[in-house]
């Protein structure tokens, strides 16, 4: 449980940090709140949805954290035999990335109120992460192709276990870049779009991390 | 109010504009497929009642088996194991989970941290509807051939998927699609909770002056968020076993004389995911019932809570640490001996906090104006259960002591005291306290009483005999006792008072449900604020506060949350919208 510990400690110094700005050591029994020196309730002036994600991102971590520490578990035991790595997952990656970097292009085209360049990066960054969901399935046929079947050992149980998990998670985003693109062909809600794009590519950047985090582990193994 | 010029300067009105909520219009989507917090705090509070009749019930059937073994001829070894099973499964995650954050959750942080409605009422009220599903799954299970799984609510495999357990056909897999849904809903319930804490606090409601209850389901929330993607690990984990023959958790082994195709899988690794989520759920349910009980106390003795901020940092401190005691759950599972040692003084060590929080309770007490109305005096209750529950978990807590009485009635007692009983006694008092802010009406006080001195004086003729069993080494999850040589024949008598006690408890909840439906009718009017308390949620322009909440306006906060009795007020309690006296000068 390394890990997991490992990344609630994490979370532990942003908590402690965020509480640390709540005045929690304040004696609210004496402050009667009089006008002038009214307190601030310390909400963030982050908007809401960008709040909700991140507390999301939170819990997704824990559940990617948790299924490392058992990954790491698992390995320990006797009957542990590695998997080939299909060198496709190279390719993979690499469309993710591209998938990522374009969201933040299109962030930048937003900035500057150009939507037609909002739009071919929305294409591209949602091209990118099918292609890259379609390469996982490919990479799963090359693996059972070589006979290496979700029961055959641990490893390569967790192997579609975890590029499951972390596939349909993309799909889950793509759910919401759908909207996004949806929003910027009816052009018509400028600041929705651009927080839409922000909370996209803030999620897409985290998906990226963890799938470098579980290839790491993979290759690794 | 709003433009009382205090001090210095006027306080500039607080927002109104349009209010950005949607707005229902039919009433299907005003009652059904409600995004209004209060009615999806009701719609959970509804389901999750109904399921937990379902599990009382189941109860009954069980003490009736140990006490009378054999008079229910349908009741057999594998019947009385799914009782068990799903008794324990919906006790602690269908209801108490559902109904502290779910119910209470929605209905009460809206309301008290002065804002329209959940930060996001559509996922809000996915959130019911996907539990709803859940717990419809759990119930289909006792409809599949095979019944429900007996595999014990801890789910351990090997055993839990393996023929001869009951269940193993198809209840195993509903459970566990059903936690997974569950797990699913849930989330989406709970980043609403903390989200609305965190951005929807009206103007002046600093952390610090929330009231107890929002702090403690607050945290509750962060824990559940945090600890539930180890029980969906877990859960989806051993579901591929049992599906498509995966081994995460199954060891190589001999079954019916046959060699199964499992191998080399570790059942440790899902009790150490089991206990990392089974731990923190204590105190999901347990943190919730703080700090409800907190403002039970501090509204009905009239006196501020002692000792806010060490209240607060204790529900902090309490949330870090029970993350790092899972393993005092797998003591017998065995382990390094400086695991144990470490894992024991964890648990030691929370036993600081909680007692800060008891005697804080105490010190509120003291020379307090108590009123004994029905909510105080189950949140004494609570105090004197969660006390009892919390000394034997002391026992518990060190390996030495913990190894002989695993496995036994006294464990029974124990978790039952310190997270069945304790925690139905905060929401019954919770109920008894908000019913006339949902309803408008009082609940009967006479049945009221009834209901309180059966259910408590009851609940301590069940469970303290238990520990006693439990000592001689009466082991629980065994369909019948038998003769044996360390049981005496007087135990047996003591059984069959425990069950007589069970059954007329159970009763008496029935009174209570009674007393919820009758009181919506025939309850006495209640007006606004019946107890006189300081929290916004009483001071909501209409009772049961309309869609939105406040009106035009909201509120606007200018002090903490327990002005009661201030020195020189005119009355015994100053609402937390009240603004401050202007100065003479």
């Amino acid at each position: 449980m390394g890990v997991t510990i490992l990344f609630f400690s994490g979370l532990a110094v942003i908590a402690v940090w965020w509480l640390s700005t709540q005045r929690l050591t304040s004696k609210p029994w004496l402050e009667q709140g009089a006008a002038g020196e009214f307190p601030a309730t310390g909400v963030s002036s982050a908007p809401i949805a960008k709040v909700g994600l991140g507390v999301f991102l939170a819990t997704i971590g824990s559940l990617f954290a948790l299924f490392i520490s058992a990954y790491f578990m698992r390995m320990q035991l006797a009957d542990w035999r590695p998997v080939p790595k299909p060198a496709l997952l190279w390719v993979n990656t690499g469309m993710l990335m591209l998938s990522s970097a374009a969201l933040q292009w299109a962030r930048a085209q937003a900035d500057r109120n150009k939507m037609s360049g909002v739009r071919t990066a929305l294409l591209m960054a949602g091209g990118a992460a099918l292609v890259f969901v379609a390469g996982q399935l490919l990479a799963w046929r090359q693996l059972n192709a070589a006979g290496y079947f979700m029961t055959s050992n641990p490893a390569s149980s967790f192997f579609y276990l975890i590029t499951a998990l972390h596939g349909v998670h993309v799909l889950g985003g793509l759910v919401a870049l759908g909207r996004n693109v949806a929003r910027a062909w009816q052009g018509r809600n400028l600041a929705r779009l651009s927080l839409g794009l922000d909370l996209c590519s803030l999620y897409w950047d985290f998906l990226l991390l963890m799938w470098l985090v579980l290839f790491g582990l993979l290759l690794l193994s | 109010m709003v433009d009382a010029v205090i001090g210095r300067e006027p306080i500039p009105p607080a927002e109104v504009g349009e209010v950005e909520l949607y707005h229902p219009h039919s009433w299907i989507t005003r009652y059904v497929f409600s995004q209004d917090a209060k009615v999806i705090a009701i719609q959970y509070s509804l389901t999750a009642m109904a399921i937990g009749l379902v599990a009382l019930v189941l109860s009954w059937l069980m003490r009736w088996q140990l006490a009378f073994p054999g008079t229910l001829s349908f009741i057999d070894p594998s019947q009385y194991l799914q009782y068990i099973t799903m008794h324990g499964m919906i006790m602690v995650v269908y209801l108490l989970t559902a109904l502290f954050l779910g119910g209470f959750g929605n209905y009460l942080i809206p309301l008290m941290v002065g804002a329209r409605d959940m930060a996001f009422p559509y996922l809000n009220m996915l959130s019911y509807w996907i539990y709803l599903l859940a717990v419809l799954i759990l119930v289909s299970s006792f409809f599949v051939p095979g019944g429900p799984t007996g595999a014990g609510w801890t789910l351990y495999p090997p055993q839990a998927i393996l023929q001869g357990t009951p269940g193993y056909e198809m209840g195993i897999i509903l459970m566990l699609v059903s936690l997974i849904t569950f797990i699913i809903g849930f989330t989406m319930g709970g980043l609403n909770y903390v989200v609305t804490v965190l951005q929807g606090r009206a103007r002046g409601m600093t952390l610090m002056r929330m009231p107890l209850t929002v702090w403690g389901i607050f945290t509750a929330t962060v824990l559940a968020l945090l600890a539930f993607p180890a029980l969906f690990v877990g859960a989806v984990m051993m579901l591929f076993d049992r599906v498509l023959g995966t081994s995460f958790f199954m060891p190589s082994l001999v079954s019916m004389g046959e060699q199964l195709q499992y191998g080399g899988g570790s059942p440790i690794l899902f009790q150490h995911l089991f206990w990392f989520f089974g731990h923190p759920e204590v105190y999901i349910v347990a943190l919730p019932a703080f700090g409800i009980v907190s403002d039970l106390i501090s509204t009905h003795a009239r006196r501020n809570i002692f000792g806010y901020r060490m209240m607060v940092w204790a529900i902090v401190a309490i949330g870090v640490l029970s993350f790092v005691v899972w393993a005092h759950h797998m003591y017998v599972s065995g382990m390094n001996p400086w695991f144990g040692f470490f894992f024991a003084t964890t648990t030691l060590i929370i036993a600081i906090p909680t007692a800060i929080k008891v005697y804080n309770w105490v010190l509120t007490l003291w020379r307090g104006d108590i009123h004994l109305t029905i909510p105080m005096l189950f949140a004494l209750a609570f105090i004197v259960t969660f006390v009892n529950g919390g000394l034997t978990g002391l026992f518990l807590g060190n390996v030495v002591v913990d190894v002989p009485l695993s496995d036994t009635m006294f464990v029974v007692a124990h978790f039952h005291m310190v997270m069945g009983v304790a925690p139905i006694f905060v929401i019954f008092g919770a109920l008894y306290h908000w019913y006339p802010k949902v309803t408008g009406r009082m609940l009967n006080e006479g049945l009221g009483q009834l209901h309180f001195w059966v259910t408590f004086l009851g609940a301590y003729a069940i469970f303290f005999p238990m520990h006693y069993l439990g000592l001689l080494g009466m082991p629980r999850r065994y369909h019948e006792i038998g003769s044996t040589s360390f049981v005496p024949e007087s135990a047996h008598g003591l059984n069959v008072f425990i069950t007589v006690a069970a059954l007329i408890v159970g009763a008496v909840q029935l009174v209570f449900l009674f007393n919820l439906f009758w009181s919506l009718r025939y309850g006495r009017a209640s007006g606004g604020n019946p107890w006189r308390a300081t929290t916004l949620e009483w001071q909501t322009p209409e009772t049961p506060p309309p869609h939105g909440n406040w009106g035009k306006e909201l509120p606007v906060v200018y002090r903490w949350a327990y002005d009661y009795n201030v020195p020189g007020a005119k009355e015994d309690f100053l609402p937390q919208n009240r603004p401050p006296e202007p100065n003479p000068a």
